[in-house]
């Protein structure tokens, strides 16, 4: 690769400045708790190299990825498409079919124990797997062979964490998480979607040290997880103060108070959301007026529910 | 003859497989296979009917909040809740929003590769590519700019490390820009990702995040102490700048881009058109919907009446028990397990998706921005029959053209763009209602043991006309079904050999190289397909309630 071609130029083609890249590079420090002195180091890490990435997608929505492209600036998205070298992901490839299959195989035999593996959506393992087919070949047969052979495999959303809604009761499908299916490590980037900010940072991380985050008993980097919705929600005072909504719409909601007796399920809900918010800081459940339902939690579809109702 | 088999089918939502049989240089024949099956309406069986639009939600995150719409507006039917008009105008603002991100996204992420070859655009003159730029852009960059963009380009290429453009079908015969529009549209395509990001954060300004909002429930909409001027100016002033996006880059582009391909105005189309029509801008629906419900038959520039009582589904080629089409009052579907279903393997000609096949009055029809634009067209909606009058008179083209490949494309463009438009008179309404002293966004309901009633949740989204029907019974969800836009538009031939839209569409399509079939990939694209919601299971008025063993 032409090593005078670096990020802070790629990006000045797009309008990004040096000064915007390197405010970007001071974020990034501050998502991952690292000091600002950081900074250039990941500057550094993110200009080096582009090292391969495949993203691939079993029985999901396709939420996960959409929240990866709301990254938390505007320019964040052309990082990441400049940054890595995205080899394999439909949502976003021009090759289709054969083609398509063939840059996966090139990957997993030339790269093998080089590259990145970005896994959305659960597994579906009745019957053999038969409920999810790509190119002829089940979830469960692609996810084993590519995740053996990468790096790391990172699970982005609630459902190659933990199965998410396809696993939720009746189960029908059988389906299961990325790591319970295939008996691989991950790193679990839990939510629904995932805040794309935590998914940057987590690359990044990578990228900067060379290693994964420090995880917690689930998988979650700590970085992001570690921190309680409620003990960093605007409206604990509330909390406090015994001051609930009792109904959506009454005066209670007028006045933004606590959203515990309508079902938030905060109080068990481990996320950053309330300290980097959603979509470059517009907003975020709560502040919206809306409980938390726990999405960053496994299980939650059948844990957390019934959404609006106080958990007993 | 030759068989060729498309899977992964890329730059959509969900697991598609494409099967044509080619011959003499053109699809002769055509399969539609959905290859994910999930079962979201087992699950939802036994839950809160409250919590239902989370989770129809998760059906998909490309169209996220539609689900949440059909599955409020489900449970208000069944409840017969009146939502305040605060609520209906905060919808329709996140819809609307919504709708921004997910039609520019679609053209220039999802479709654009299959009309712009991007290693053709190195041979681009920037000087040209600016005269380009001036003479049919809203947004003209200068020689200076290309000449950065081609040089970017050029290196990327160079390093050997394509990403996402590797192993495409570039230099096919078919690309027919010319590389200067190609290297501008390559310009649009970077653009266009920062701008969706912007359209996200509308829809989270009310809805807070985008994807997967949180702002609804049954009653109406969570914001209240939200309804300020702060965010309102917010919205409007964000709306603005994606107008201008739409008016400047997208609308253009699109028009450049047909200029180049009106061959492409006599390939992919349908005869027969369905719009459940959405956006009230009063209490009365379907009356208020400002784009209207109607069908369109025989290809026939005429508003036919729409009863949704006359839908059913047939599964004669699909991975379900059941021989016969069957209304859904007295239907009962049963997905295949274990040994009967094969490994799931598609067969022609038998059963080969999970998509099951809708027929409305026994008929084929397509749904989508194409099929709202001719409803609207024809059903007193005059910005859209302005829009599509210019368009078809810029290209020189008759309404014939409309039903296309092409015509689908730009129908969503027009959508698109005029359904922004209206959305700052929805802005200025709330205004209006807040200044009269209006802040009423939630309408209260009992909803205990003794609840039962049965609903429907209509709604016309960014891929066309959506349904959830639930069935509520002591308080729980006894049945849940969605009936989804995908669905309709990529589902499979029916008992009577009637093939589904996409595979009708593909019939008769030239392919020039069927190791590179393009062709295919561009009328797919088309319809935009959401395939992880368009598999289904459970009927929304039987009482049958078909149990899972699960082992």
């Amino acid at each position: 690769m032409d090593k005078s071609f670096d990020v802070p130029e790629r990006l000045a083609v797009k309008g990004v400045t040096r000064r915007d890249f390197m405010k970007f590079c001071g974020f990034m420090a501050t998502v991952l708790g690292l000091p600002l002195s950081f900074a250039p180091r990941i500057a550094e890490a993110v200009a080096a190299k582009r090292p391969t990435v495949v993203w691939l997608q079993f029985a999901e929505c396709t939420g996960c990825a959409e929240s990866f492209i709301r990254t938390t600036y505007p320019w964040a998205a052309d990082i990441v498409l400049d940054v890595l070298n995205v080899a394999y992901f439909e949502t976003i490839m021009a090759a289709a079919g054969d083609q398509a299959e063939q840059v996966l195989d090139d990957v997993v035999n030339k790269e093998k124990g080089k590259y990145i593996a970005i896994m959305e959506g659960a597994i579906p393992t009745k019957d053999n797997g038969v409920y999810g087919q790509i190119h002829g070949k089940t979830f469960l047969e692609i996810a084993k062979k590519v995740g053996q052979n990468a790096a790391a495999v990172i699970c982005v959303g609630n459902c190659a964490c933990s199965g998410g809604v396809q696993a939720a009761a009746p189960n029908p499908t059988g389906a299961k998480s990325i790591a319970e299916a295939t008996g691989l490590k991950t790193v679990n980037l839990n939510g629904c979607p995932p805040n794309a900010d935590n998914m940057v940072a987590t690359v990044v991380h990578f990228l900067l040290l060379g290693k994964l985050p420090a995880l917690d008993d689930k998988g979650r980097p700590l970085f992001a997880y570690q921190y309680l919705i409620h003990d960093n929600c605007e409206r604990r005072g509330h909390f406090e103060n015994e001051e609930f909504v009792k109904e959506f719409g009454d005066e209670g909601a007028a006045k933004g108070w606590c959203l515990y007796k309508v079902g938030c399920k905060g109080p068990e809900t481990h996320n950053n959301c309330p300290i980097i918010k959603w979509n470059q800081g517009t907003n975020w459940p709560i502040g919206a007026g809306h409980p938390c339902i726990g999405c960053s939690e496994p299980g939650f579809w059948d844990n957390m529910s019934p959404f609006y109702v106080q958990k007993s | 003859m030759a068989r060729v088999v498309v899977d992964p089918i890329p730059r959509i939502e969900g697991h598609l497989r494409i099967e044509v049989e080619i011959q003499n240089g053109k699809v002769k024949d055509a399969w539609s296979s959905g290859t994910l099956f999930r079962g979201l309406e087992i699950i939802l069986q036994g839950r809160d009917p409250r919590d239902a639009h989370l989770l129809t939600q998760r059906s998909c995150g490309v169209c996220t909040l539609v689900h949440s719409l059909a599955g409020v507006r489900a449970v208000e039917d069944a409840l017969k809740i009146q939502i305040p008009p605060n609520a209906r105008i905060v919808r329709n603002l996140t819809h609307a929003a919504q709708n921004m991100h997910d039609h520019p996204v679609h053209f220039y992420q999802l479709c654009a590769l299959d009309w712009v070859d991007v290693v053709s655009a190195l041979k681009a003159e920037p000087g040209k590519t600016a005269d380009l730029s001036n003479a049919v852009s809203g947004r003209p960059q200068s020689k200076k700019y290309y000449e950065g963009l081609k040089g970017k380009l050029k290196a990327f290429v160079d390093s050997g490390q394509l990403g996402p453009f590797a192993n495409a079908y570039w230099g096919h015969p078919d690309y027919k820009l010319p590389p200067e529009a190609n290297l501008m549209a390559v310009g649009h395509y970077l653009d266009n990702l920062r701008q969706q990001v912007h359209a996200a954060q509308m829809t989270a300004i009310w809805g807070a995040k985008n994807p997967h909002l949180q702002g609804h429930l049954p009653g109406g909409v969570t914001v209240i102490q939200q309804l300020d001027a702060d965010r309102i100016a917010h919205y409007l002033y964000m709306l603005k700048e994606q107008i201008a996006f739409i008016e400047e880059v997208y609308i253009p582009d699109l028009l450049a881009v047909a200029g180049f391909y009106k061959h492409w105005a006599k390939i992919g189309g349908n005869k027969n058109f369905l719009a459940f029509g959405d956006f009230a801008e009063g209490d009365k629906e379907p009356e208020t919907f400002y784009f209207p419900r109607g069908a369109i038959l025989n290809g026939e520039l005429k508003l036919a009446p729409v009863d949704v009582s006359k839908i059913t589904e047939d599964v004669s080629h699909a991975w379900y028990e059941g021989d016969k089409p069957l209304h859904p009052s007295v239907g009962e579907t049963k997905p295949l397990m274990g040994d009967a279903l094969k490994g799931a393997k598609p067969d022609t000609n038998g059963k080969y998706t999970w998509l099951k096949a809708p027929r409305y009055e026994d008929k084929v029809m397509e749904v989508g921005p194409l099929a709202q634009c001719l409803v609207s067209y024809v059903g007193g909606n005059k910005e859209i029959k302005e829009n599509v009058d210019g368009a078809l008179k810029k290209l020189q083209v008759g309404p014939d053209a409309l039903f296309s490949t092409l015509g689908r494309l730009a129908a969503r463009g027009i959508k698109c763009l005029v359904n922004a438009k209206r959305a700052e008179k929805w802005t200025m309404d709330l205004i209006e209602n807040i200044k009269k002293g209006d802040t009423k966004t939630f309408t209260s309901y009992k909803l205990d043991e003794s609840t039962s009633g049965m609903g429907a949740g209509l709604a016309d989204v960014a891929r066309g006309s959506l349904g959830h029907w639930i069935n509520i019974e002591k308080g729980k969800i006894k049945n849940y079904q969605q009936v989804v836009p995908s669905t309709w538009n990529l589902g499979p031939a029916d008992a009577k050999g009637q093939k589904g839209p996409v595979e009708n569409a593909l019939i008769g399509t030239p392919v020039a190289d069927p190791k590179k079939p393009l062709e295919i990939l561009r009328t797919v694209h088309s319809f935009d397909p959401c395939i992880a919601c368009a598999v289904h299971v459970i009927d929304p008025h039987t009482n049958e309630v078909y149990k899972f063993r699960v082992s």
